[in-house]
């Protein structure tokens, strides 16, 4: 029990002073993706099906390496404020702070992950 | 995590059906959530039938009729009738809008009344605005001035004036905000809708000298950007504004300022 005032409630710990900048990140991220994904599909479509020589052979070239190394890495990037978001929607209290640092972790090991197998595939 | 759940004491039973009126013929059916604090009961749906040939148009002439003539402990707010003071916002089936501006027609087959959603009930249709009314107090609605006051007004030209337009009309009957889920998860921390179209009318008020700080004072991942434009705010809205809009509107103000 405490006998605070509506107006003290309301106002809780004040403005952080944070926001906009995960917000532009995002606004930023989605415009890259809506480029990049369309070029993504239509670069390494080509080779789906494909032997894995001729995967190796294609990976070599610089354009399909990047592409999809920008990709991978703006999506994971994308996906983890995305989720963070959505944390900070549904979840309370400490298991929000939980979440977001185990999903961090997820996005930012995924990506790790992602380009180090494009480097080995390209570097064959 | 969130409450998908109501918990067992606000689960809603089985309530008591009111007789029909004697010698009525065109009868409708009303539905209505009933809470009393003081009985320590579960809340219940009561059947109301309300006789259509001597009751007025709007839901909230139903109503009015019911407390009149069925069951007077029957509670809502109530004060202008004609769409101005917001008091009556409710759930008429499942939209919240003002009983005074919804007609009886707009209804198909049982009218079902509940409270706002997602708000602690006082009684019966009487949701408990307290915080909803602090929150838009801390967006501080009123005219913030540096300059001395001018001899006779604060002039503002005619197309600033119609910036206003669209947003000075809102009333805070609080159906925006009761119909968005962020406000339902987050509502201790986000402002919603109502407040932050109150806040967006301050912001490009021409002659208003605190823009900075009122931006500061939204410039939070909860206060602000809980906001995720799912547009409830703008279809529930009795009076036809658009809260997603003027939100969209301060988060491009706050990414001019930064970029």
């Amino acid at each position: 029990m405490a006998f605070l005032t509506d107006r003290k409630r309301a106002e809780g710990m004040g403005a952080t002073g944070t926001g906009t900048d995960h917000f532009w990140s995002m606004t930023k991220s989605s415009v890259a993706l809506l480029i990049l994904v369309p070029v993504f599909i239509f670069t390494v479509g080509p080779v789906i099906g494909s032997d894995y020589a001729a995967v190796v052979a294609y990976f070599s070239n610089p354009f399909p390496a990047f592409i999809t190394a920008l990709t991978l890495v703006v999506s994971l990037m994308h996906f983890n404020g995305g989720v963070q978001t959505l944390i900070e929607d549904y979840v309370h209290g400490l298991n929000r702070k939980i979440l977001i640092i185990v999903m961090t972790c997820v996005s930012y090991g995924l990506a790790a992950m992602a380009v180090f197998a494009l480097i080995r595939l390209t570097l064959q | 995590m969130v409450q998908l759940t109501l918990p067992k004491n606000s689960r809603i039973t089985k309530g008591k059906v009111w007789p029909k009126p004697e010698g009525a013929k065109n009868l409708r059916t009303f539905k209505i959530y009933r809470w009393n604090p003081d009985d320590g009961k579960n809340p219940s749906v009561d059947t109301y039938f309300v006789d259509m040939d001597t009751c007025g148009p709007m839901i909230l002439d139903a109503l009015i009729k019911i407390k009149n003539e069925i069951d007077p402990t029957l509670t809502f707010r109530r004060s202008c009738r004609e769409g101005i003071c917001g008091s009556c916002a409710m759930n008429i089936d499942g939209i919240n809008t003002l009983a005074c501006i919804y007609g009886m027609d707009e209804v198909k087959g049982d009218v079902k009344i509940y409270p706002l959603p997602h708000m602690p009930v006082v009684k019966d249709l009487i949701p408990d605005l307290t915080h909803f009314y602090a929150q838009h107090a801390s967006i501080m609605p009123w005219l913030e001035t540096k300059t001395n006051r001018p001899a006779k007004e604060w002039k503002q030209s005619i197309e600033d004036r119609k910036k206003l337009d669209g947003l000075y009309e809102c009333v805070m009957c609080a159906s925006c905000s009761t119909s968005c889920p962020s406000y339902w998860w987050n509502g201790d921390r986000y402002l919603g809708p109502a407040a932050l179209l109150h806040a967006y009318r301050w912001l490009i008020d021409s002659r208003d000298e605190a823009t900075g700080e009122r931006l500061d004072d939204l410039e939070d991942p909860f206060k602000l950007y809980r906001c995720h434009t799912i547009m409830n705010c703008a279809k529930t809205c009795p009076k036809g504004l658009n809260p997603a809009k003027a939100i969209a509107s301060i988060k491009k103000m706050m990414v001019e300022r930064h970029v």
